[in-house]
């Protein structure tokens, strides 16, 4: 019987099995940000202990830091204090990081694939749950806890037990104007939140195999959203093509030996998955939240449930609550949903890719009266590249406010959030109560349709322009 | 972790019940960055008033608190555990103990040994007659001896069996030393390192 893709990976990092216990798993790379890490750090210290691997763990500030004068001494006494720690931290223990202001910092998920760290066949973590992003690249990576923070910093290793096989199959190619962002978040409303409890997901089909690099991280950032431990794609030509030449891929016979070893990294054609989902890409249309949690979506074009025609009691009850602390009109369109700000930029949609689809629809167009735009690059690189490419530019003519690297308004952690009662459209990954500011709503966007409801003021897709 | 096998250290009787985690360390000071430095917030709330038994300087430098019933109950925060320790407290005595609270404490090196109610009464009658007297604590054979007095204490074995051998989670894992390096002689030397830092060309 074949092997899965998650199967070869997981099968080549186990340390340590023994009956009754978790297997010890080595970690090929530890990504470390300032708000997760200082407890863990702290633990190293009181216990007298080293991180065993400076060399496989990368620190990068991005969570809690200003997206405006970035090198101003950071006004929020907590963020500094964090950021500050981090910076001790990464010096005292000899760990590599990337500070505001320096060429490589970013979101953590945004700069690991940006300097080819992120390599098919490895297992990566970081105390952050978005961390399944590097699962594009065929690599099992998933969020950890601060403990666990602590673990992998003085061992390399984490105990951990396997995760069940589900396969994504997704069939048929995404029509013109439709985006990997409204394929998962189609694929969310269909398996709901818990649909992937337990499960590491592979991502397959058609649509997966056509898709960038970015669009791949998009979908694998997601997974988390539909509950499942990690989520990945098995790696091809788009996948080598993207690492070759990049700061911290391999060379020359390396290169070759690592092409080798990729090519191994597929799911054996008699493979069994325990679960399968199945989603029709070339169905899809552009797709919207409209509630408090990922699974709340429909295609933009539906309007705003009328929970009395729900069947299911606890789903009728949560769209009572979402639709209320939203402040939406059952059965209003979606399409007349104003919103006041509109966010671009995470780790979910915070590439080069997701900045240039965005441009593309706003140049030679005006950002709508009473709406702010806030356009925040996912790494200092991408803001250069987008620099380059004049995209800034674009936004600035639209009237966006253009800014420095960072999570932002992703988790609102740093200045930049929404005042209670304000609606965005966001290109982030939670639309969870409070999320981007304390009583704030979030509709879950692609950059296209950000990019055209920052232009109409109201929910809206390109194609309405 | 450190070994834990015997203690001996000034007794603090601390007679309420149902000392929850807010109690031990309020909310206020959870913000912090780090896992040390919440001595500062234990008891917060009582340490200005100066009867509160740690302001007495007899007791001020205790280690072995001997605590009424339903100690640590409330919030699962590990900041409880960490700000008795950071205090100095290496073991709390009592006869009934939340159980996050009692999870919280083997992870994080922090003794707890139950005991009978009565034998709690006893210690508070000893320490509070000639403050500042000492307990003995010795995990190996699970007993707390005050004075002429030993009382048998009870603990789960596998929580005694790490604390005695100093095992943290860490530690257990770093007990497999040799298997890590054992695997990492086998990592592909293609496998990406950060360091040296790398820029793009
Ligand atoms: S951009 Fe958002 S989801 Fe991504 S790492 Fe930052 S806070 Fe987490």
């Amino acid at each position: 019987m074949g092997k899965t893709l998650a199967d070869k990976i997981w099968e080549t990092h186990v340390v340590r099995t023994a009956a009754g216990e978790p297997d010890l798993l080595y970690i090929d790379l530890h990504l470390v940000h300032e708000v997760t890490s200082p407890q863990a750090f702290d633990g190293l210290r009181l216990a007298g202990r080293r991180v065993r691997r400076p060399d496989l763990t990368l620190a990068t500030e991005d969570h809690n830091t200003p997206t405006e004068n970035i090198l101003a001494p950071i006004a929020d006494p907590v963020s500094k204090l964090q950021v500050d720690t981090l910076r001790a931290n990464a010096a005292e223990f000899g760990v590599p990081i990337h500070s505001l202001g320096t060429a490589d910092q970013g979101v953590v998920h945004i700069i690991g694939p940006e300097l080819g760290l992120t390599q098919p066949g490895m297992t990566i973590v970081c105390g952050d749950s978005h961390t399944a992003t590097h699962g594009a690249f065929g690599a099992i990576a998933f969020g950890i806890g601060t403990s666990e923070v602590e673990h992998v910093l003085a061992t390399q290793t984490l105990a951990q037990a396997r995760g069940k096989r589900m396969a994504v199959n997704v069939r048929g190619d995404l029509a013109p104007g439709v985006t990997p962002k409204d394929l998962i978040l189609a694929l969310i409303a269909q398996v709901g939140t818990g649909g992937g409890q337990g499960y590491i997901a592979e991502y397959r089909g058609e649509a997966i195999e056509k898709m960038s690099m970015e669009g791949r991280m998009t979908i694998c950032n997601m997974s988390i959203e539909w509950g499942a431990k990690a989520g990945l794609i098995a790696p091809d030509e788009t996948t080598y093509a993207y690492l070759q030449g990049r700061p911290n891929a391999p060379e020359g016979d390396e290169w070759d030996a690592a092409l080798a070893y990729w090519k191994t990294l597929y799911s054996d054609a008699d493979a069994s998955f325990d679960a399968e989902v199945d989603l029709d890409a070339s169905a899809l249309t552009p797709f919207v939240t409209w509630g408090t949690n990922p699974g709340q979506g429909l295609p933009l074009s539906a309007n705003v449930p009328v929970p009395n025609e729900i069947a299911d009691a606890v789903d009728r009850a949560a769209a009572e609550k979402a639709i209320e602390y939203m402040g939406l009109t059952p059965g209003m369109a979606l399409r007349d949903i104003k919103v006041d700000t509109v966010f671009l930029g995470s780790c979910t949609n915070g590439r080069i890719e997701d900045l240039r689809a965005a441009a593309s629809v706003l140049k030679g167009r005006k950002v709508a009266d009473g709406v702010r735009m806030l356009v925040v690059p996912g790494s200092a690189r991408v803001r250069v590249r987008a620099m380059s490419e004049g995209l800034d530019k674009v936004f600035t003519e639209a009237g966006a406010d253009w800014r420095e690297a960072g999570c932002s308004m992703c988790l609102a952690m740093n200045p930049d959030k929404l005042a209670p009662g304000e609606r965005s459209a966001s290109t982030s990954n939670r639309n969870f109560e409070g999320r981007q500011g304390k009583g704030g709503r979030t509709h879950l966007v692609s950059p296209e349709v950000a990019a055209a409801t920052a232009v109409r003021g109201t929910l809206s897709s390109p194609a309405d322009l | 972790m450190d070994k834990f096998t015997t203690h001996t250290g000034i007794g603090v009787p601390l007679r309420p019940s149902n000392v929850d985690t807010d109690q031990i360390i309020p909310a206020v000071y959870l913000k912090r960055v780090t896992r040390s430095g919440f001595e500062d917030g234990l008891f917060a709330a009582w340490r200005t008033d100066p009867d509160f038994v740690l302001n007495q300087p007899a007791y001020a430098s205790g280690s072995v608190l001997v605590a009424g019933p339903d100690f640590g109950t409330g919030s699962s925060r590990e900041h409880a555990v960490w700000a008795l320790q950071n205090y100095g407290f290496k073991v709390v005595v009592g006869s009934r103990f939340a159980d996050i609270f009692r999870g919280n404490s083997g992870k994080a090196g922090l003794l707890i040994a139950q005991v009978d109610q009565d034998v709690v009464e006893e210690l508070w009658r000893y320490l509070e007659d000639a403050p500042g007297s000492t307990i003995a604590v010795d995990l190996t054979d699970r007993t707390v001896t005050a004075g002429a007095n030993s009382y048998p204490f009870t603990i789960d074995d596998y929580t005694a069996h790490r604390l005695l051998n100093g095992l943290d989670d860490i530690g257990i894992t770093l007990s497999h030393a040799d298997a890590i390096s054992a695997y990492e002689a086998t990592r592909p030397s293609f496998k990406p390192t950060t360091l040296p830092v790398r820029v793009a060309s």
